[in-house]
């Protein structure tokens, strides 16, 4: 669904390049960065919003220069602080489509206070997290996302703090959609970025993002064609989670309460698991699941309804002035106790 | 007091006549003394009297019962002329237990009224307030004080023995015997105080009953007791005519962002984490949705702010509020509002620090903070309120200012202003400077930091404007288009744009009113919640003769434009402040005069007598 007084006006009919600003994009050649880029905006287009009414607001780190490369309004704010910024925007702006543009330094560490409770509260805006696994505007020290033991510039011995996993927190947060696409996966990301756009509420989407700089190939399970076909486990509404090679199908089943990884053809079609977005327990089970020894799973984890925090606020201050009418500040100023000198 | 207090001789209720009285209400924190106090505020104002007030209670919600650091106290001074300050030394005492008459009684007149609770004065009270003898019993305190026993916990529950309440809540009711009692002394209506029981206590009749009577009876036990030799009436003060309310500090700031949210037009955010003594604030506001001002409980300090430069940068009035451990937090925030140069308005009501430190007492050290405390050259406005109801005016001039200029701007009021009260003459709203607020929707020639030539404030541009899409952020800017440059001589451009741009804003401000004359020996320079006392020490030294004069500033950035020729016109400059010497060292540095600071840091407002003192100090040591 699209910000409410954005349905009032008839978006044109745009293209891609309608999107583009007219900036230079700074980003090392080879970034994952240019391809999302280039998906946001050719997924633009398909929301139908004026462009007027769209804005990009973000953080600080690679990722969070992407506002600038937007032909809409933005704004690169401050380290961690754009899910803030951006629920003061709704609340001024209930109108506006809002996107999140962040990465894992900057949505997870220094601005994971404030990731949790834009999701918590399920503020309507749309939060790209771009996740390499790296700092990289700092030049490559280790992330909240590296995996355990990393070597890195700040971690010469290996990093000793565990990763927190995007999808997981998200939905621990009680986001009400939860996705993960990746950077190589140009169809799949075009797809996915939809439909969290169109999402009313807090929409999470992780994309694996490679920084061919200072993290090469992180998700290179998700990009080297053998692996991917391996690992790779497709979400779809309704359908069983099966993945692997057309002619040798593994399925993810439930064994009690613990999932578990078999071959498709030694299970009967009812122990298959059925992926529903709406059931959010069973994304949290999703999110958890990794190679090796299980499949990664991309698409939509969770998609449900929520009450949406400015709305609800807006709703109040509808009330307040339907039931008393509009405030008037020298009634105010006389109203209670007062007493006269003459 | 002007009349020293005379020993009550005998039953003759003469009525005596007052210029002015000071008074404090002290007990346990659940004693309902903040109660006590603001009635017989109330009650004071409908007596037509001038009145300035200093609750003081505790950090702790609950803190143990019977102890020292558990006492809280409400002190009011009121008069039949201007009064200035809650006042120095007390004129009556009213000790609801031990610990109160402890940590109060150094501060009562030789010669003043003394009331205790004596039922309070057991054992188990004592020991807790460290007495090892009750000091009741020592002969020297009623030589001393004019000192009244009165069990009040008894003649409460007499008075309403036959009601159904329990033990706990018939003894809360307590605290209204004191006020009746004090009422009596000082004539003061009880009517205001019997309308609040009756509004608040509506739905539980037991409870309205059961308060009606014990403030009854405190009032008729003054008029019968024998003990009460005279009481006192202070006649109404020489006050501007017009309609008056109490205003607290904090009740005035956010009504003031009330009044510029309707003049404006234009939808009002506000984004706070809860923090003492600025929580008032937030939940006034919260209580006013009608005026399109809307309040976000943010997730913490940072939110706050940057929640509040987002619904700037959607075309709302951004405006956050804190004490000073907060807008430490919001420093960064408070950059980007510079650099992105988008209007917001911070209140930082101080408190007594660094960190925690004292916070639910005031100080005035938060100016360094205001002026200097963000990374690099980081100009903003900075606006201070010098008495509760001027927070109105000081609200509502930083919305104006900071929209008209683009930029931030901070008022420091403090712990004393935002929970004081005063008599507040209501004003007309109509009478307020406009805010004129112009999003620019013109296409044609437009460039994200394009200039105002008079107050150089770039465009202010709602999102949904079409054609006008751009994009700004922390990053330098090129002056004119936006668009990032790291060119060296840009940037030094830019750095004296943001500073001249706030410098423009001295020409809102009006001439600066001087109180004495115009050129003499002192000028005492104060700012914030001091006013009053240095007003009243300031015209007592002239009283005596002397040559000194006044100014408070409430522009502390930029500084009014004519302060510097003023500072000129005096042999000698004093800055009395609650800090250890900060505006003293501005004005050294911008002016070069050789002023000297009168500082005390205790967590409490300045005395005007120390004032006082200082001034003749500094008159004396240039003679
Ligand atoms: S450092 Fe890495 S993430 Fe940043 S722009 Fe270069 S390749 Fe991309």
């Amino acid at each position: 669904m699209s910000p409410s007084g954005a349905d009032a006006k008839e978006a044109p009919k745009y293209t891609k390049k309608d999107f583009e600003s007219d900036q230079d994009v700074r980003w090392c050649p080879g970034c994952g960065d240019y391809a999302i880029l280039s998906a946001v905006q050719k997924a633009m287009p398909d929301l139908g919003i004026p462009k007027e009414d769209i804005v990009f607001i973000s953080g600080i780190g690679c990722s969070s220069r992407f506002p600038y490369y937007m032909n809409t309004y933005g704004f690169h704010t401050i380290h961690g602080r754009a899910p803030a910024l951006a629920t003061g925007l709704r609340l001024a702006r209930p109108d506006l489509k809002v996107f999140v543009v962040t990465g894992d330094g900057d949505g997870l560490s220094i601005g994971g206070n404030h990731m949790l409770h834009v999701l918590r509260r399920n503020v309507n805006v749309t939060i790209l997290l771009f996740n390499n696994r790296i700092y990289g505007l700092t030049k490559g020290q280790y992330s909240p996302t590296s995996e355990l033991g990393k070597v890195t510039k700040s971690t010469p011995m290996g990093s000793a703090d565990r990763p927190v996993n995007p999808l997981a927190f998200a939905l621990g947060c009680g986001a009400t959609f939860v996705a993960r696409t990746v950077d190589r996966n140009i169809p799949h990301m075009e797809e996915t970025l939809k439909r969290a756009a169109h999402h009313h509420g807090a929409a999470f989407l992780e994309i694996l993002q490679n920084c061919n700089v200072y993290n090469d190939l992180a998700w290179n399970v998700m990009y080297d064609k053998e692996q991917k076909v391996q690992y790779e486990l497709r979400l779809q509404h309704g359908k069983p989670l099966l993945f692997g090679p057309a002619d040798d199908r593994s399925a993810v089943i439930m064994d009690g309460v613990v999932p578990k990884v078999v071959k498709a053809k030694d299970v009967p079609e009812s122990a298959l698991w059925t992926h529903d977005e709406r059931n959010v327990n069973a994304a949290k089970l999703l999110a958890d699941l990794f190679a090796p020894d299980f499949p990664i799973p991309v698409g939509v984890l969770a998609a449900v309804e929520a009450p949406v925090y400015e709305e609800l606020m807006l709703q109040q201050e509808q009330k307040a002035i339907s039931d008393r009418g509009p405030g008037d500040i020298a009634k105010l100023l006389t109203s209670g106790d007062t007493w006269k000198i003459s | 007091m002007s009349e020293t207090a005379t020993p009550a001789t005998g039953v003759s209720k003469s009525l005596k006549e007052l210029d002015r009285a000071v008074i404090r209400f002290a007990g346990d924190s659940g004693d309902g003394m903040q109660l006590t106090g603001e009635q017989f505020t109330t009650e004071s104002a409908w007596a037509g009297n001038d009145i300035a007030t200093l609750p003081n209670f505790p950090a702790e919600i609950r803190a143990p019962a019977g102890t020292l650091f558990g006492v809280s106290s409400f002190q009011l001074q009121f008069g039949s002329q201007r009064v200035y300050t809650p006042g120095d030394r007390l004129d009556c005492l009213v000790a609801m237990n031990p610990a109160a008459l402890k940590v109060h009684l150094g501060d009562l007149k030789t010669g003043g009224l003394l009331i205790v609770n004596t039922q309070a004065f057991d054992k188990r009270n004592l020991d807790k307030a460290g007495y090892a003898a009750n000091p009741l019993d020592d002969p020297t305190l009623a030589e001393r004080y004019r000192l009244h026993k009165v069990d009040m916990t008894a003649l409460t529950h007499e008075a309403i023995k036959d009601l159904a309440l329990n033990a706990k809540e018939k003894d809360r009711t307590k605290n209204f015997f004191a006020l009746g009692l004090v009422s009596w002394i000082y004539t003061r209506p009880l009517e205001p105080t019997l309308e609040w029981i009756r509004k608040k206590f509506g739905k539980t009749p037991s409870i309205a009953e059961a308060n009606t009577r014990v403030l009854k009876a405190g009032h008729a036990f003054g008029e019968t007791a024998e003990i009460f030799g005279e009481h006192y009436a202070v006649e109404p003060a020489e006050m501007a005519p017009g309609l008056y309310r109490a205003m607290t500090g904090n009740r005035a700031l956010a009504w003031g962002l009330l009044a510029a949210a309707q003049r404006s037009k234009v939808p009002l955010v506000y984004g706070a984490y809860p923090i003492t003594p600025a929580s008032d604030i937030l939940h006034e506001l919260a209580l006013h949705k009608r005026f399109r001002v809307r309040t976000i409980q943010a997730e913490d300090e940072i939110a706050a702010v940057t929640s509040a430069i987002g619904a700037s940068f959607g075309g709302a009035i951004g405006v956050t509020g804190s004490s000073g451990p907060g807008v430490a937090l919001k420093g960064e925030g408070i950059g980007l509002a510079v650099m992105a140069e988008l209007p917001l308005v911070i209140f930082d009501i101080q408190r007594g620090g660094p960190s925690t430190g004292l916070p639910t007492k005031t100080e005035q050290a938060d100016l360094m903070q205001a002026l200097y405390g963000r990374n690099s050259e980081s100009p903003v406005v900075v606006l201070a309120p010098a008495t509760p109801g001027d927070c109105f005016y000081i609200a509502y001039e930083a919305v104006r200012i900071a929209a008209k200029y683009m930029v931030p701007v901070i008022v420091l009021s403090d712990g004393f202003l935002a929970n004081g009260s005063e008599p507040w003459l209501i004003p007309d709203p109509a009478t307020l400077p406009p805010i004129e607020i112009g999003f620019r929707t013109e296409k044609d020639g437009f460039f994200p930091y394009l200039r105002d030539p008079a107050t150089l404030a770039r465009p202010w541009v709602r999102p949904g404007t079409p054609g006008l899409e751009h994009r700004i952020g922390g990053i330098e800017k090129q002056d004119v288009t936006g668009n990032i440059s790291y060119d060296p001589e840009n940037h030094d451009h830019m750095v004296r744009t943001r500073a001249e741009k706030v410098r423009r804003v001295a020409q809102e401000i009006p001439p600066t009113s001087i109180n004495g004359p115009a050129t003499g020996d002192v000028l005492v320079v104060g700012w914030g919640g001091t006013y009053g006392a240095i007003t009243a020490a300031v015209e007592r030294t002239r009283a005596e003769g002397k040559s000194v004069a006044s100014i408070h500033l409430r522009h502390m950035n930029p500084l009014p434009p004519d302060l510097g020729h003023i500072l000129r016109e005096y042999r000698r400059v004093l800055v009395p402040e609650i800090n250890s010497g900060q505006l003293v060292r501005v004005l050294r540095a911008e002016y070069l005069v050789d002023a000297v600071g009168f500082n005390r840091v205790r967590g409490l407002p300045l005395a005007s007598e120390e004032i006082h003192e200082a001034i003749n100090q500094l008159l004396g040591s240039q003679a």
